[in-house]
């Protein structure tokens, strides 16, 4: 299955494109495709709605996963960074 | 520090309110996409994996207390609470929305910091030691010649659209600490038999697709004939370097197309068109800009001695993260931001507050952000030490492991970056953690590890002595190992071992290596790449593919 995804203009947020054509967090609320061709067109559609998203392109999922080729680039941009910031203990931190 | 004068704030306040009109008319749709990404680049705004990401120039890696604030202050205000300190000696910050940007740069501007020429084909931030005006083999503080190269560079119209962007780098000491020949133009400041200030002078230097050691210009420019050299420099370069490919593009594609003696013999030629006249730096401009960077002073004779640490682990730290300075009863102190298994160069806002805070009482209330993703506080009291270390101790930044191999230089890669092809920062935790877990890394000592998460090389991989390169292996993250690169005088790009490994392999094939320098190295004062260089690769190689 096929899912439009872009970022959110204001924040840049990730979202993906749903049914309606309005953008959403959820992955589970975007719009499916199982059709390239239909897929396209939706693209074509997202492209020229570009107030309130960036750069929407086509993502594969599997089971409402991100799948294929881009599964670590896409599962990263659905769950966040998959490496900790800076939230060490003191002491795990000092390591003395 | 350098103050600005009022051409500097003019010049920075019309900025942040063109930027403000720009985003009001993208939000407001009057701009595309197209036509704003080329506005929002010129002034540090991308637009990454998650958000949008904000690059601040921190000018030749040097800020006061007073920015450092304002850099937690943004952290906190406007981002999740931290910033991310660069290879380039820049900040970024990584959540930002692009509606509070404006309000962002107005917060920088108050503080005389920006994002102009941090993205785009123009001349970058400078590059420095970060020791300069503090280092004990140092020629001459380079500090009043990076102010002339940030003021002669910034908004230049010759050189505002290059074929692809620029870096310089400088070093006041014949130790390089600021990889001088893995940047465009690496600068290193020397004296003739007068006297008088010059530089040595390289060019054509780069990492990314093509690593390239940079090659020397001239062994001495007058400082005040510096800007004349450089324009002649990237005036050579803005003509013929290629702009029909951009993989091409770079001047140490040039250099070597060209040859480097036809390509000296091209910058000399204009050198001598446009010696003197508009391009030739005023004595007494030298010594006002110097006027902004007085030396230290000696410490009065009460702070000679200091008491004893209270926190464990002060010896260890004196001895990795201590530098010897020029002017006796001072040092430096790195402050490393490599905590075992923590984010390369990540800062917290608290913890920038309280590095602000000790800066102004234990160090004159100046920070430098190293290339390494430190921070160095230049000018410490020695018999500061202790206390400053208690105080670094109780905010999780007393980690003794500077220029070791859990100091791991790594850019944001696949987590955060949307050109990477690989994560950058968990492999970078894992290695950390595994080196640090059987003392490898302690018993090492120095030996640099740099991680980059695509080719664009931003981890700076090809000048560590243990370098990894994030690919893209048929949609699984591999990474690719490069052993004897330096970034230092003895200069080297890394050469590529063997078949990429999984990410899960490298944490053990890295400790393999570390291991095999420890078992083959003759003594703890011959460096990695002296073993390298002696037993060849081939038992390292082993060591790597040994599973």
């Amino acid at each position: 299955m096929m899912v439009i995804t872009a970022n959110r203009l204001n924040d840049g947020r990730v979202v993906y494109r749903a049914e309606s054509g309005a953008w959403t967090r959820a992955l589970e609320e975007a719009q499916r495709f199982a059709d390239e061709v239909a897929a396209c067109s939706a693209l074509k559609s997202a492209e020229a709605d570009a107030g309130a998203a960036v750069g929407p392109y086509l993502i594969e999922t599997d089971e409402g996963a991100p799948s294929g080729k881009k599964i670590v680039r896409e599962t990263i941009r659905l769950s966040g960074p998959s490496a900790g910031t800076t939230k060490l203990s003191v002491q795990d931190a000092n390591h003395v | 520090m350098y103050k600005y004068d009022a051409i500097d704030r003019a010049l920075v306040d019309e900025r942040v309110e063109e930027f403000r009109d720009q985003v009001s008319r993208r939000l407001s749709g009057e701009l595309s996409e197209d036509q704003f990404k080329p506005l929002r680049l010129m002034n540090g705004v991308y637009l990454q994996l998650h958000a949008y990401m904000l690059r601040v120039a921190i000018p030749y890696g040097v800020l006061s207390a007073k920015q450092l604030r304002a850099l937690a202050d943004i952290a906190r205000r406007y981002d999740r609470g931290y910033g991310h300190f660069t290879t380039r000696q820049n900040i970024q910050f990584n959540w930002p929305s692009l509606i509070d940007i404006p309000e962002i740069l107005e917060r920088l501007a108050d503080v005389e910091m920006h994002a102009i020429q941090t993205s785009g084909n123009c001349i970058r931030n400078t590059t420095m030691d970060p020791f300069a005006g503090a280092a004990a083999d140092e020629v001459e503080d380079p500090r009043p010649w990076c102010e002339l190269i940030r003021q002669w560079s910034t908004l230049h119209p010759e050189f505002t659209y290059l074929p692809r962007k620029f870096k310089i780098a400088v070093t006041g000491a014949p130790s390089d600490r600021a990889a001088i020949r893995a940047h465009d133009i690496g600068l290193r400041v020397v004296r003739n038999d007068e006297g008088e200030t010059g530089f040595e002078v390289f060019a054509g230097g780069g990492l990314g697709r093509t690593p390239r050691i940079g090659v020397k210009l001239t062994d001495f420019v007058d400082g005040r004939d510096l800007l004349a050299y450089l324009t002649s420099i990237l005036r050579v370069y803005n003509l013929a370097g290629r702009r029909d490919n951009l993989y091409k593009a770079r001047i140490k594609i040039l250099v070597e197309s060209m040859g480097a003696d036809a390509f000296r013999d091209e910058v000399e030629a204009t050198f001598a068109q446009l010696r003197g006249g508009v391009h030739l730096t005023p004595r007494e401009e030298i010594d006002r800009i110097r006027s902004f960077f007085p030396p230290p002073l000696a410490p009065a004779n009460d702070v000679a001695e200091g008491s004893a640490p209270s926190r464990p682990g002060f010896n260890r730290w004196l001895l990795r993260n201590v530098a010897a300075h020029k002017v006796n009863g001072l040092a430096s102190a790195i402050i490393s931001l490599k905590p075992i298994g923590g984010s390369p160069g990540d800062a917290t806002a608290d913890q920038m507050d309280a590095v602000a805070a000790l800066a102004e009482k234990y160090a004159g209330g100046e920070i430098r952000v190293t290339k390494e993703q430190n921070l160095v506080l230049p000018h410490v009291p020695r018999g500061y030490l202790p206390k400053l270390y208690d105080a670094l101790f109780d905010i999780g930044l007393a980690t003794p492991n500077a220029g070791e191999a859990t100091d791991i230089v790594s850019c944001p890669g696949l987590d955060y970056c949307n050109l990477a092809n690989a994560r950058s920062i968990p492999v970078a935790q894992a290695i950390s953690h595994r080196l640090s877990a059987d003392g490898l890394s302690d018993q090492a000592g120095d030996l640099t590890i740099k991680i980059s998460g695509c080719i664009n090389a931003c981890g700076h991989h090809h000048i560590a002595d243990i370098g990894l390169l994030g690919v893209d292996k048929r949609g699984e993250e591999h990474y690719q190992l490069t052993l004897g690169g330096s970034g230092t005088e003895d200069a080297a790009i890394g050469q590529i071992v063997g078949p990429g490994l999984s990410g899960e392999n490298v944490p053990e094939a890295v400790a393999r290596v570390v291991a095999a320098y420890l078992e083959l190295r003759i003594s703890a004062s011959e460096k990695f790449s002296q073993t390298l260089r002696r037993t060849g690769s081939e038992p390292f190689k082993e060591a790597v593919y040994a599973h």
